[in-house]
């Protein structure tokens, strides 16, 4: 058993590691030490729970039981996802942090003695506005995170679902969670401490489901972001310095990565929030969609085009994912390198499902961090750049965010693919993308398109490579 | 008078508010993904409430409603906890490979 004050050092410590993890992200070199840095905090966190508590009755040998079979088909699902599935995953678990709180908010509101919040009936007044925020916070993070999860699985459609009166719908209900709160805190009744909770499952879902799949990026950063503020409000709650430090690094980075996602696709948060993106741009596309001439052509054509280039630029996008072409790509790749042909990869902030997506994909297929360019880093060598090869990517690359004012994408950042001498697009038809516009790309002249399966298309471009 | 104790934790928290700003900001793009599960596996760091509520129960009843509540909490953590520093791992560990690869 230690005392109090030393427990609290130590939570401090963790905490202070939570946040070196965090800053050894800033370089791929330092990024592993930050993660030891991240789990060396948490056997800190949970040894020092143990001893602080110093109860070692049989309840420890079920805690343990308990540890072991949720580290078990944590680190089995760790080791088993594929990376394509990564956006799903981190959903999914968004949504086990915020049930987590849930459960031990209800945990303190039964039995409050156990956490020195008073009695029950009789719980302090700032713990109980702290659990029943912290609580409302984790279920609306858990049941947004599940609807998430749904739409990135393709169980439940992408497509936004809104309804009229949506809106004030939810903000009747936001405001209801308060006024219950309130009453709760005069009341201290448990059956309105349930109705918080339930409520707030009732938001989550109807916060998310009128978002379309376009924006996903958004609802996985902002949904971070809750579960961190959840934990915050039960780190107040507990009184832990950990979870308080760790709720508000949490928050902070899911806020930040929301911010950059919205700026990416130059919408604001609040329209993402309202929803309905996606949904309804059919007039426009049907005018253009016939008319325009199209140069299409095949792999032969393709590996022609970059065995004759000095540098390529490959753009990929969701759409490579999908096909699995990542792995066959970089066999290209490896083949025009091999031929002195210059390559790098352009990432746009958007261009997966989630913030850093595409970097992953790329990374599982071997490709060297140090060739893979952000957006502003490498747009303005699309320039001098011979050949850029399009491969699952459409809305990112379209011009019409920069010069058509009408566009749903106007003053989007784009990558600028159409400077570059020579475009090959890798696409299975002319529809548009998630934005459900028509990309001008391809129809500029200098566009070539191969319309075929991503991976199917870049392997028969290797065999034209040999 | 004397400061009521939430006023320090308050502090703390917007603190580490702005440590969390300015720290993510300088987290590379390339690694936003590996930001994303390890926030999550160390949010779970939750589980230091649930684990107390689970020990709560005296001998006679180890489970109890509340304490059953925080044994599922530690299942739910656990998850996350070794899902997501596991994962982060994984991904992390592909990023390593840059000139060793140039065969």
């Amino acid at each position: 058993m230690i005392s109090a004050n030393l427990a609290a050092i130590f939570y401090l410590v963790s905490g202070i590691l939570f946040i070196l993890a965090l800053r050894g992200l800033s370089s791929p070199d330092t990024s592993r030490q930050g993660n030891y840095f991240g789990i060396a905090g948490m056997i800190i966190a949970i040894l020092v729970t143990f001893l602080s508590i110093g109860n070692f009755s049989t309840s420890i040998v079920y805690v343990i039981i308990f540890l072991v079979i949720g580290g078990t088909i944590g680190a089995f699902i760790a080791f088993k996802i594929p990376m394509t599935a990564m956006p799903e995953l981190v959903a999914g678990f968004h949504s086990l942090v915020g049930l987590a709180a849930v459960f031990v908010a209800i945990a303190a509101f039964l039995n409050p003695a156990t956490f020195n919040l008073g009695n029950v009936g009789d719980i302090k007044l700032a713990s109980l506005i702290e659990m029943s925020i912290g609580a409302a916070v984790g279920a609306i993070t858990f049941s947004g995170s599940i609807i998430a999860f749904l739409k990135l699985r393709g169980i439940m459609s992408g497509a936004p679902i809104t309804f009229s009166g949506q809106h004030i719908l939810n903000l009747i209900l936001g405001i209801g969670i308060f006024v219950l709160i309130f009453y709760l805190c005069k009341t201290q009744s448990a059956n309105i401490f349930w109705t918080v909770i339930i409520i707030s499952f009732l938001v989550g879902v109807l916060l998310i489901i009128p978002i379309g799949g376009a924006d996903m990026p958004v609802v996985i950063s902002m949904l971070n972001s809750y579960s961190g503020w959840a934990a915050a409000g039960i780190g107040f709650t507990l009184e832990n310095t950990a979870l308080i430090i760790t709720g508000a690094l949490v928050g902070s980075s899911g806020a930040i990565l929301s911010y950059i996602m919205c700026k990416a696709m130059n919408r604001s948060f609040v329209s993402v929030i309202l929803g309905g993106f996606g949904a309804d741009n059919s007039t426009d596309k049907k005018e253009q969609k016939d008319q325009k001439p199209v140069k299409s052509g095949n792999a032969e054509d393709a590996a022609f085009l970059m065995k004759n280039a000095s540098s390529v630029i490959i753009v990929p996008g969701y759409g490579m994912a999908v096909a699995q072409a990542q792995h066959a790509l970089r066999e290209m790749v490896d083949k025009l390198k091999k031929n002195d042909i210059k390559v790098t990869y352009a990432i746009h902030p958007v261009a997966g499902r989630m913030p850093g997506h595409m970097n992953v994909l790329l990374a599982e297929a071997n490709v060297p961090y140090d060739e893979v360019f952000e957006l502003e880093d490498i747009n303005n060598d699309f320039a001098n750049s011979d050949v850029a090869f399009v491969i699952g990517a459409n809305d990112v690359t379209n011009p019409v965010a920069k010069t058509d004012p009408k566009s749903p994408i106007f003053g989007m950042p784009v990558l600028d693919v159409e400077k570059c001498k020579s475009v090959l697009f890798v696409k299975r038809s002319l529809s548009p993308g998630y934005a459900g516009i028509d990309n001008e790309l391809f129809y500029k002249d200098n566009t070539l398109m191969l319309f075929a399966d991503a991976k199917k298309m870049t392997e028969d471009i290797v065999k034209n490579l040999e | 008078m004397e400061i009521d104790p939430f006023i320090f934790r308050l502090s703390i928290f917007i603190l580490s508010i702005f440590i969390g700003y300015y720290v993510v900001w300088s987290v590379t793009p390339s690694l936003h993904t590996p930001l994303m599960s390890v926030t999550n596996a160390i949010s779970s760091v939750i589980i230091v409430g649930a684990i107390i509520a689970a020990l709560a129960g005296t001998s006679e009843s180890i489970f109890n409603t509340s304490s059953i509540f925080g044994f599922i909490a530690i299942i739910l953590a656990a998850i996350n906890i070794f899902g997501g520093f596991l994962v982060t791992q994984r991904m992390l560990q592909m990023y390593k490979k840059k000139k060793d690869k140039k065969k």
